[in-house]
């Protein structure tokens, strides 16, 4: 599920009428969001049987699919914007979703779960358990994050992929900030989430 | 040519081309309607029937005087609001219940026509349906919805018709029929032809109709309809008395269930319509068309697609609503697709699943605020 500060940034990076895919789109709220603010054309892909009810009981066009089996799907740019909100660490192929991605849509928009996080780290270091969080609520035998990163991990995985990032924000608290040095320790340490806008070169 | 009588309405005669190539003269639907159509002629949703279905969708079917089929969804306030919108139910080409079939009269003989009416195919279906709804005014449905038999004609009418409906809604249903289904369908066939009142098709003059014959392709059909664990819940291995007959009597419920399906069906069903319309959906493979490419079928259908499916069904699979999925995908169509937990089997469609109500409600009322209906 996005937050209402992503969502609005995620909102302010879409143009109206902007044919859009929800990957993960849980119950819906992002992409009703943009059908009412942006006019947009959305479709979403969703895993779970209820999100998938109420999203299409909002009047969305969502699917019963995952991101690792259904992308392959949808022909060569068929979207002007890929959403993959708090997915990406759920998928089995993280890699070859991003690729597919790219290949559906000139622009990705992603947002991750940071597990650089200060709060993460510290979790691990003193408590010795695996860091449950509001974005990570779920215990390591029944988290459905099986491919967790940091924000430097994911930096470091789309330059092997020769995947730009066009634009950066990371999560703190309360704010969105701009990512200016993506190899910053700090961004990595200080932030709960990282958003990046994705094209392929 | 639009007239009606105590029961239902009917528009013909017309003349037909087959896709088989015959040309049928003398072809009357049947259908019936609720609501009314708004000035703008953008509320008229057309309903498809399974294969033993009818035009009586809701309120009391004056044949069986039972409620309509699809009472629960259909009606005032209802999903299928009447209130809101203009419903239209057909009985299908080869239909028993009013629409030209093999019982009706052939004009060239003055007999029923019997084994001498044509083959004919779900595509021919919906072309009889697209001249009523021609002939009604309607440009373009809001739009078309059914089960089984019923989903097969939508996922035509989206593939030829594209132009022609706003929303289609294929429920428990597939693009093509299987080679289990076409076996079920065969052993039922078999039945009502070795049935010896059966002669050849020609049965409609004699006092003794094919009954046996009809009610055991009943009785195998309804087996597919259920699941394995609708029947154990249903019946589990309860008797119809504390004691064993030692013979064979109808000793469990589950029998006796079964005869009853098969012998109340024969009363409100033609056999040789059955034979024909089961033909029908065996012939039916949307792919055939497009070179066995179903991506190809829908590659002009801009409608918005509300795809279900049920968990325990395997008549008619999730696979198959998946493959279809996949396919509106590789077009880049507006879909939408579910998979319904149900134990109901098949028959799920017709009866009160609240996650398959939710789902097409939110979708029609969706659909709907959106061409401001």
């Amino acid at each position: 599920m996005t937050n209402l500060i992503n969502q609005n940034l995620i909102s302010s990076l879409i143009n109206d009428h902007d044919k859009v895919l929800d990957i993960g789109c849980g119950s819906g709220e992002l992409l009703y969001f943009l059908e009412k603010t942006k006019n947009i054309q959305g479709q979403g892909i969703e895993i779970s049987h209820l999100g998938v009810k109420e999203s299409v009981s909002k009047g969305l066009s969502v699917i019963q699919g995952d991101a690792d089996e259904d992308l392959i799907n949808f022909p060569d740019h068929t979207f002007d914007i890929v959403i993959l909100s708090d997915t990406l660490q759920a998928t089995h192929k993280p890699k070859e979703v991003l690729e597919q991605m790219l290949r559906i849509s000139k622009k990705c928009i992603i947002c991750i779960p940071n597990f650089g996080y200060w709060k993460y780290r510290l979790q691990i270091l003193f408590n010795g358990v695996m860091p449950v969080a509001k974005t990570l609520s779920e215990p390591w035998y029944s988290t459905p994050n099986i491919h967790l990163c940091t924000i430097k991990d994911f930096i470091n995985l789309c330059k092997s992929m020769n995947i730009s990032i066009t634009e950066a924000y990371r999560n703190t608290k309360d704010n969105i900030k701009v990512i200016k040095n993506p190899n910053s320790y700090l961004n990595n340490l200080l932030s709960t989430e990282g958003i990046f806008i994705l094209t392929k070169d | 040519m639009n007239s009606t009588n105590k029961f239902y309405k009917t528009f013909g005669p017309i003349e037909l081309q087959l896709e088989g190539g015959q040309l049928l003269k003398d072809t009357s639907i049947a259908y019936n309607t609720w609501g009314k159509l708004n000035a703008k002629k953008s509320n008229a949703i057309l309903v498809c029937h399974a294969l033993t279905g009818d035009q009586f969708v809701t309120g009391k079917n004056p044949i069986t005087n039972r409620k309509g089929w699809w009472e629960n969804i259909v009606g005032p306030n209802k999903i299928l609001d009447t209130n809101k919108y203009f419903i239209i139910c057909t009985n299908v080409l080869g239909g028993c219940m009013g629409t030209t079939g093999p019982s009706s009269v052939n004009l060239d003989t003055s007999n029923p026509y019997g084994m001498e009416f044509p083959i004919f195919t779900i595509k021919d279906m919906v072309n009889l349906q697209l001249k009523l709804i021609e002939s009604l005014n309607i440009d373009k449905l809001f739009s078309i919805i059914g089960g089984s038999m019923g989903g097969m004609q939508v996922l035509e009418w989206a593939a030829s018709y594209p132009d022609r409906l706003y929303s289609a809604i294929p429920i428990a249903t597939s693009y093509r029929h299987s080679a289990q289904n076409i076996a079920f369908h065969e052993v039922g066939r078999q039945a009502i032809m070795n049935d010896p009142n059966w002669h050849n098709g020609n049965y409609y003059n004699n006092k003794n109709k094919p009954r046996h014959g009809l009610s055991v392709a009943r009785m195998i059909a309804h087996i597919t309809y259920l699941s394995e664990g609708a029947f154990q819940k249903k019946f589990g291995r309860d008797m119809q008395s504390k004691v064993l007959s030692w013979g064979f009597d109808a000793d469990f419920q589950v029998e006796s269930y079964l005869r009853y399906q098969g012998t109340s069906f024969v009363d409100r069903f033609d056999a040789n319509s059955y034979l024909y319309i089961t033909r029908a959906m065996d012939y039916f493979d949307l792919t055939n068309s497009y070179k066995g490419n179903l991506s190809q079928a829908f590659k002009k259908t801009k409608c918005k697609f509300l795809i279900i499916s049920f968990t325990s069904d395997w008549l008619f699979p999730s696979s198959e609503s998946q493959y279809i999925v996949k396919a509106l995908n590789q077009t880049a169509a507006d879909v939408s697709y579910i998979e319904i937990e149900s134990d109901k089997g098949h028959d799920s469609f017709l009866l009160e699943v609240n996650d398959f109500y939710d789902i097409l409600k939110g979708f029609i009322s969706g659909a709907a605020k959106k061409l401001n209906i």
